[in-house]
């Protein structure tokens, strides 16, 4: 009988205000103890209740507001029977196809647009918070994803990498041996200068170097154990960060490291510097807008070779090794080598970030690659969907920016008080936004696997159609 | 043994396999002949699959040599052997569940780096119609016959000389198992593909074989021609009670 109901039925307004009624009267009830008394301190040491009416019927009309919302939501939907999801999976990949050219053109011209908008002094706030921290978050996101996502090694210590792109470049700029060969072979100002654009790709290749190296003793390990492996791997390199104060410093870190020049101009008042140069008024914000660029270039290079490297037999092994390591070997693919590689260029893309980091804080120290950091990271590409660029790019946005904007959101002191700081409460909001990913999208916001290969047309097959744990 | 007999493709000789101190295999000898079905059939945990992932290098054996075309494979890395022309299509068919039908056949075709992957896949296509129409679609949604047809198909993509199969018709519907049965005789008559099937169902295997090896509790204890050992009393009990007629 359920099969002939109507189209639509009408909503009982009147049954859902009275629910919405009862709801607040409940929040109204507990909330009137817990937030419309507070208990405080006067001169005299007396303690006094400070009633705060405002912010109860605050919350008991927001409860009224939500459970009508919800019981309207409810209502609207009740009648229809729910669409196949496979039928709108299509459509992730359709804005994966147009939005994508978007998306960079948009990065392309949003310094300009913030600089226009903002003016100078805002402007940088801006481009370096949320444009060069997500960034660097989006770039590492991708980079672990060669692992994590194609590779299907779980890695929990990608910070290392992070780490040791960010101290090849700290010490190899800051060394006083380098910079005197240098001085003595080409010229006193030429590694200031030259520092990053040389060490860049050594910070790259380094990491690279302990990616197989981290790789090797791992080789047979899977699951929870790489992970735990991988996880301890992070820490002991951060912890030798920390101990061996002769060559890093330790607690103290690496400061005064030198920041990236325009190839060769440097970004400063004096008369060579950039503003100079370029005949406009000296700011800081071009070094801004400048790092916005390259951490830019450098995140679309990640991309653009990851994507490519899915499409050759390298990317195709990764995949199947994530699937079926037993069966990825009777086909004749060495998996060693292939994890290894997979390991190895991860870790490259996570050693260019680091080196990055370092230019653009100028100063470095153990506490930027704690393992909040890998968990962060891989949050990232988990909640983004294993093995999605899109997915991480949209869970770089939620997390970091999400974040920042949490620093943003000074009116919520009028309603909680002063001493209210919106950005304490990130790790509670982070670990709520996982448990609801887990329970709406467990495979992530982009499911979606697009096929490497096409014959005539794309055809994507939604994630619901593979069985729990394979995808 | 005649001294005008060709050197087997495949020789197993003395075989001893363990997991840990536990042994799997107790001495196990295979000849497979070029151009051969050879099949061996044995109840579950006898050794079968150990025999077929030994010869595979993965676990390697503790004693005994395995030939392959004049060359000893016993200590060979799994991948290496994979690059002499065995191919396997493994127990529980193993396709790549997240990757498209096409880059499952694509990764079979790994070893000569789709040096043929066109003409093959034609090929493949032909033999196997179904998979055609399910080029673009993720194995991992396909039927377990589909799947199971997926595995042969991706194993015959590397050109094989030997082709190891692990029981195909592993959790089938009847008539899906004789078509994979169909399949592994034609590839056998018209390629000449020398093929060594491991299997529970004893009747359809034995009716295939130009030869077969009966194993239980990881010793040959009978080897025959197919049809000699279809008439067998013993094996008659053992293996073909209940009847597939």
């Amino acid at each position: 009988m359920m099969m002939e109901a109507p189209a639509r039925e009408p909503v009982n307004f009147v049954g859902l205000l009275k629910d919405a009624v009862f709801a607040a009267a409940i929040a109204f009830g507990l909330f009137s103890l817990m937030l419309g008394l507070k208990t405080d301190q006067t001169l005299n040491n007396q303690m006094v209740l400070v009633p705060r009416p405002g912010l109860l019927f605050t919350v008991v009309g927001l409860v009224f507001v939500g459970r009508f919302l919800i019981g309207y939501w409810q209502a609207i939907n009740a009648g229809k029977i729910k669409k196949r999801k496979a039928a709108a999976t299509p459509l992730a990949l359709k804005i994966e196809k147009y939005g994508t050219a978007a998306f960079v053109g948009f990065l392309f011209v949003y310094p300009m647009m913030v600089l226009g908008t903002a003016g100078p002094s805002g402007a940088i706030k801006w481009i370096d918070n949320f444009g060069i921290q997500i960034l660097i978050y989006i770039m590492l996101g991708w980079g672990l994803n060669i692992v994590v996502g194609l590779a299907g090694l779980l890695d929990l210590g990608y910070v290392a990498f992070y780490a040791v792109g960010a101290y090849s470049y700290a010490l190899l700029a800051t060394s006083e041996p380098v910079k005197e060969f240098m001085a003595g072979a080409i010229g006193p100002t030429f590694w200031p200068l030259w520092a990053f654009w040389i060490c860049l790709p050594v910070a790259g290749i380094l990491a690279a170097f302990w990616g197989v190296l981290l790789g090797f003793p791992v080789l047979r390990l899977r699951g929870d154990y790489l992970a735990i492996v991988t996880l301890a791997f992070g820490e002991i390199i951060r912890l030798v960060l920390i101990n061996w104060v002769e060559f890093s410093g330790g607690y103290a870190g690496i400061s005064s490291i030198p920041r990236p020049s325009f190839f060769g101009v440097p970004f400063n008042a004096t008369e060579s510097g950039f503003a100079a140069t370029f005949g406009l008024e000296f700011t800081p914000i071009y070094r801004t807008i400048f790092l916005f660029y390259v951490i830019l270039i450098l995140a679309l290079i990640t991309a653009v070779v990851s994507t490519r490297l899915r499409r050759l037999p390298v990317g195709r092994a990764w995949e199947a090794l994530r699937e079926d390591e037993i069966a990825c070997r009777s086909l004749g693919i060495n998996t060693v080598n292939t994890k290894l590689t997979a390991f190895a260029i991860g870790a490259m893309f996570g050693g260019f970030a680091g080196a990055f980091f370092a230019a653009r804080q100028g100063f470095i120290s153990p506490e930027s690659f704690v393992f909040l950091e890998s968990a962060q990271i891989l949050a990232i590409v988990v909640l983004g969907g294993m093995g999605s660029l899109l997915g991480v790019v949209i869970a770089s946005i939620l997390l970091v920016g999400g974040v920042e904007l949490l620093r943003e959101l000074d009116f919520l002191k009028a309603y909680f008080g002063d001493n209210f700081d919106p950005a304490q409460y990130r790790m509670l909001i982070f670990g709520a936004c996982m448990v609801l990913m887990m329970l709406w999208k467990p495979r992530g916001l982009i499911s979606v696997r697009e096929p490497s290969v096409f014959l005539k047309e794309k055809k994507a097959v939604s994630s619901d159609l593979v069985k729990e744990g394979h995808g | 043994m005649s001294m005008t007999e060709k050197a087997p493709l495949l020789a197993v000789r003395g075989v001893k396999t363990y997991y840990g101190n536990i042994i799997a295999l107790k001495g196990v000898d295979i000849d497979v002949h070029e151009g051969e079905i050879v099949t061996m059939i044995g109840a579950n945990g006898a050794g079968k699959s150990t025999l077929m992932m030994t010869i595979f290098g993965k676990p390697q054996a503790r004693e005994g040599t395995i030939t392959y075309d004049g060359r000893d494979i016993t200590r060979m890395p799994t991948h290496e052997i994979a690059h002499l022309g065995i191919a396997q299509s493994p127990e529980g068919r193993r396709v790549f569940p997240r990757m498209s039908v096409f880059e499952n056949l694509q990764m079979g075709a790994s070893v000569n780096n789709l040096a043929y992957f066109n003409e093959d896949l034609e090929k493949v296509c032909a033999i196997f119609p179904r998979l055609k129409e399910r080029l673009q679609q993720r194995a991992g949604t396909l039927s377990g016959g589909e799947q199971q047809m997926l595995a042969i198909a991706r194993a015959l993509m590397s050109r094989p000389r030997l082709l190891l199969l692990d029981e195909p018709s592993l959790g089938l519907a009847p008539i899906v198992v004789r078509q994979i049965f169909d399949v592994i005789r034609e590839v056998n008559r018209k390629e000449g593909m020398t093929v060594f099937l491991v299997e529970q169902n004893a009747y359809h295997a034995l009716k295939l074989a130009t030869r077969a090896y009966v194993m239980v509790n990881g010793l040959i204890t009978m080897s025959g021609s197919g049809k000699e050992l279809l008439a067998d009393p013993q094996v008659k009990a053992a293996y073909l009670e209940g009847g597939h007629h």
